[in-house]
């Protein structure tokens, strides 16, 4: 998940228990996201078919179309799919999945597969989180500031939403659950000052990464994203290079309209990486495929769930095996 | 990406200029762009492809085949079928003979459901109720603070036990506290997955402890084909009374409108439109139509409109729209409304395919270009600004060294000037004839 920790800062349970997840992270992937594949591979598997035929590429169509890859994507996929059931003479469903599963999964892996991590050999590292209302920002920062902690590196977090109610007091309660440091100020301040502040703060803690938290905005409020844009701007002069990061988290139920939002976050701030969240329902988040291919955005985490630990480094292979692929074996039963 | 409607079919029709009458293959391809239109729109494909068979045999008929203008006739019948759908349901709330009246929200994570109970607070105090807030979200992190910051706001009792007790005992106290202070239990409840089976018990306990008069769904409008999913599941478990639809103030089509609408037959009663205690509002089905269409929102953008200008402004203004004048002094003004509107490309957006219009998506004023267009008016005089036919060449090059910019960029700003003047004669000569500017009383 994190690029720039080095082996020797890492306590040894916590490495072992990394090597156990990237190998249960298939399994596990397969299980978080068991009730989004059930629907997908259902479809499918009750397909009455001979062979592989053109139902099944209508079919096909439309669980991507049910996916949110969008029209186009869709048709981009399904041509791509037929041309290679073409030239290897793919007859059996299994082989079909996952040919399917592959070539979405080419459609979403990074040119550059270190591009995916999050890295944090700056110190401090400066990570912001932005997003429209309501995706989970607040929570993932909660999230990624306790894997931090378990490999042993110091995390604090900014409360840079001082629109919403309650927001600094959200924000609070996860560093509590941490167990890390807080910056905040009053509600309804500048946010752009208690940004100021949390990066001061990190340096002279000497912190190894500061994660700042934004007020959900809508793209189409220009005056907030130009506020958004500010914060930005501050963070940039304080501290050259920051922020290394700037996340855009996108839940994972969004329509096409995601496809607007990255556009829209990415012309303002340069978004570095996506957030996928809420992969536990029934979503698949298909609108990243549209996003990888046309705004070269990498994808580099996964939400599955409310806790702590619910947060995986994205794979473009496993995502796309564990919801659209053939396993030995049935999809997950959980 | 997102073109309109209104273009995909006027460019399908322009191919068979000539043609006389339309075939039933024109249809089909009528139809399939009208498929992907809905598509983009995120409406359900399941639904969309029930809505287009729908809407290919009343195509097939005559009004549209012995039409003059077949294309709008197709465009007109899918806003027509749309808005029946959308629209024929019940869009008030059920008011108990007994006080007090329990609504409950729920919905997904992040849908907006706190937010819209303190909005659904507000709006029926303002209807001379007393309504009472309920936290009944025991997992999300400072759920309960928020709410009770904004009862506060909005000066409404709220009922907050804490995070220890059970959401099913929150809600039962909490009607029993509006029996007593009120007559309207509003009660906020957890964000939860609709395969979530522990917490989908829940809300099923809550429902049968205070038998809601109201349970409302809060589905974000940028959600896209999941949404039939949630809608499916959560009117299984609990029986929907009805949908509240949030974020409308994005640019998101939202399809997700009519796929939940056309899954659960449950009407929208309300409509989320910014992140203001009073930005809510009753469901236009039309408007709603239009939007999925994007075929422009007119009605919303007037009330937009209405909140950033003034009487005194609105009413000379008005006097100066219907003349067709618009002067730079005008257009400085409006650049800083507009600014407080929204992105002009949203607002763009919002405009009906009025015709020519589409010539002025080439008028487009990007946002960063605002500043530039500023300082070219800042550097006219008082006369050029309101005649700006007088702006001849050798003023062209005043107003350019002034502002920092080229002749041609004073050009082009003059150009533009042009268009939209004429978008405005249309405007007040053509279907908008008899619309009255916001603002504007008697």
């Amino acid at each position: 998940m994190f690029k720039g920790v080095a082996e020797d800062e890492i306590p040894v349970e916590v490495m072992e228990e990394e090597e156990r997840e990237r190998k249960g992270l298939f399994r596990r992937l397969r299980r978080n996201l068991s009730k989004a594949r059930g629907a997908v591979v259902g479809g499918l598997k009750s397909a009455v078919y001979v062979g592989v035929d053109r139902r099944l590429f209508d079919q096909v169509e439309e669980l991507l179309i049910g996916a949110d890859v969008g029209y186009d994507g869709t048709i981009k996929i399904v041509d791509e799919l037929e041309r290679r059931c073409d030239a290897k003479r793919v007859e059996s469903r299994e082989q079909f999945q996952n040919e399917l599963a592959e070539v979405i999964a080419e459609l979403l892996r990074p040119e550059d597969p270190e591009a995916q991590r999050i890295d944090v050999t700056a110190r401090p590292t400066v990570i912001l989180m932005v997003g429209v209302n309501g995706t989970g920002k607040t929570t993932t920062i909660g999230k990624i500031a306790w894997r931090l902690r378990q490999m042993g590196k110091t995390p604090l977090v900014v409360a840079g939403d001082t629109f919403r109610a309650a927001a600094v007091e959200q924000l609070n309660e996860w560093a509590r659950r941490v167990g890390c440091d807080i910056v905040k100020q009053a509600e309804g301040g500048d946010p752009a000052a208690v940004v100021y502040d949390g990066v001061a703060a990190a340096r002279s803690r000497g912190v190894d990464v500061v994660l700042i938290d934004t007020a959900g905005r809508l793209h189409t409020q220009v005056n907030l994203m130009r506020e958004l844009e500010k914060v930005r701007r501050v963070i940039q002069k304080q501290l050259p290079g920051a922020p290394h990061e700037t996340l855009l988290v996108l839940d994972a139920t969004t329509g096409q309209n995601g496809l607007r939002q990255a556009q829209e976050f990415k012309q303002s701030v340069d978004v570095s990486g996506i957030v996928l969240t809420k992969l536990d329902g029934t979503a698949k988040g298909g609108i990243v495929v549209a996003i990888h291919e046309t705004l070269g955005i990498p994808i580099k985490l996964i939400g599955v769930g409310e806790k702590l630990e619910d947060l995986r480094p994205f794979e473009a292979d496993a995502f796309a095996r564990a919801i659209f692929g053939a396993d030995a074996g049935e999809s997950g039963s959980t | 990406m997102f073109e309109a409607l209104s273009d995909r079919l006027q460019s399908v029709m322009k191919t068979l200029r000539g043609h006389g009458k339309l075939t039933a293959s024109d249809i089909d391809e009528a139809m399939r762009e009208i498929r992907l239109a809905l598509l983009e729109a995120d409406v359900n494909f399941k639904v969309v492809r029930e809505f287009v068979a729908q809407v290919k045999e009343r195509a097939l008929g005559a009004e549209v085949m012995e039409s003059l203008t077949p294309a709008q006739q197709v465009v007109k019948i899918v806003n027509e079928e749309l808005i029946a759908l959308m629209g024929s349901g019940d869009s008030k709330l059920a008011f108990s003979g007994q006080p007090p009246t329990v609504i409950l929200l729920a919905g997904l994570q992040g849908s907006g459901k706190t937010t819209a109970c303190a909005k659904l607070a507000k709006l029926l105090k303002r209807d001379g109720k007393t309504p009472v807030l309920v936290a009944a979200d025991v997992y999300r992190p400072a759920a309960i603070d928020q709410l009770e910051t904004l009862a506060e706001r909005v000066g409404v009792p709220v009922y907050a036990p804490g995070a220890d007790v059970d959401p099913v005992d929150i809600a039962r106290g909490g009607v029993a506290l509006a029996r007593q202070r009120g007559d309207v239990a509003i009660i906020d409840t957890a964000g939860r997955l609709h395969v979530d089976e522990e917490l989908m018990a829940e809300l099923v306990r809550i429902r049968k402890a205070v038998k809601p008069h109201n349970i409302l769904l809060v589905v974000d409008s940028m959600t896209g084909q999941d949404a039939v999913n949630a809608a499916e599941a959560f009117r299984g478990h609990v029986e929907l009374d009805g949908v509240i639809l949030t974020k409308l103030d994005g640019d998101a089509r939202g399809g997700a409108a009519l796929s939940v609408r056309a899954v659960t037959g449950k009407a929208i009663k309300f409509v989320s439109t910014g992140e203001k205690l009073d930005d809510f509002d009753a469901f236009h089905p039309d408007r709603m139509a239009s939007r999925i269409l994007g075929m422009g929102d007119v009605l919303s953008l007037i009330e937009k409109a209405e909140l950033a200008l003034d009487e005194k402004t609105a009413v000379e203004m008005e006097a100066r729209l219907r003349r067709a004048e618009f002067s730079f002094e005008d257009f400085l003004d409006q650049l800083k409304q507009v600014r407080k509107m929204g992105s002009l490309s949203s607002i763009l957006g919002m405009l009906p395919g009025v015709p020519g219009l589409k010539d002025l998506k080439n008028v487009q004023l990007d946002d960063r270009q605002i500043d530039r267009v500023e300082a070219m008016v800042f550097s006219m005089t008082r006369q050029e600004r309101r005649h700006p036919s007088i702006i001849d060449g050798s003023r062209r090059r005043r107003i350019a060294s002034g502002s920092g910019t080229s002749v041609q960029d004073v050009n082009q700003l003059l150009r533009q000037h042009r268009e939209m003047q004429k978008m405005l004669k249309a405007f007040s000569g053509g279907r908008m004839k008899g619309f009255r500017l916001p603002g504007v009383n008697g």
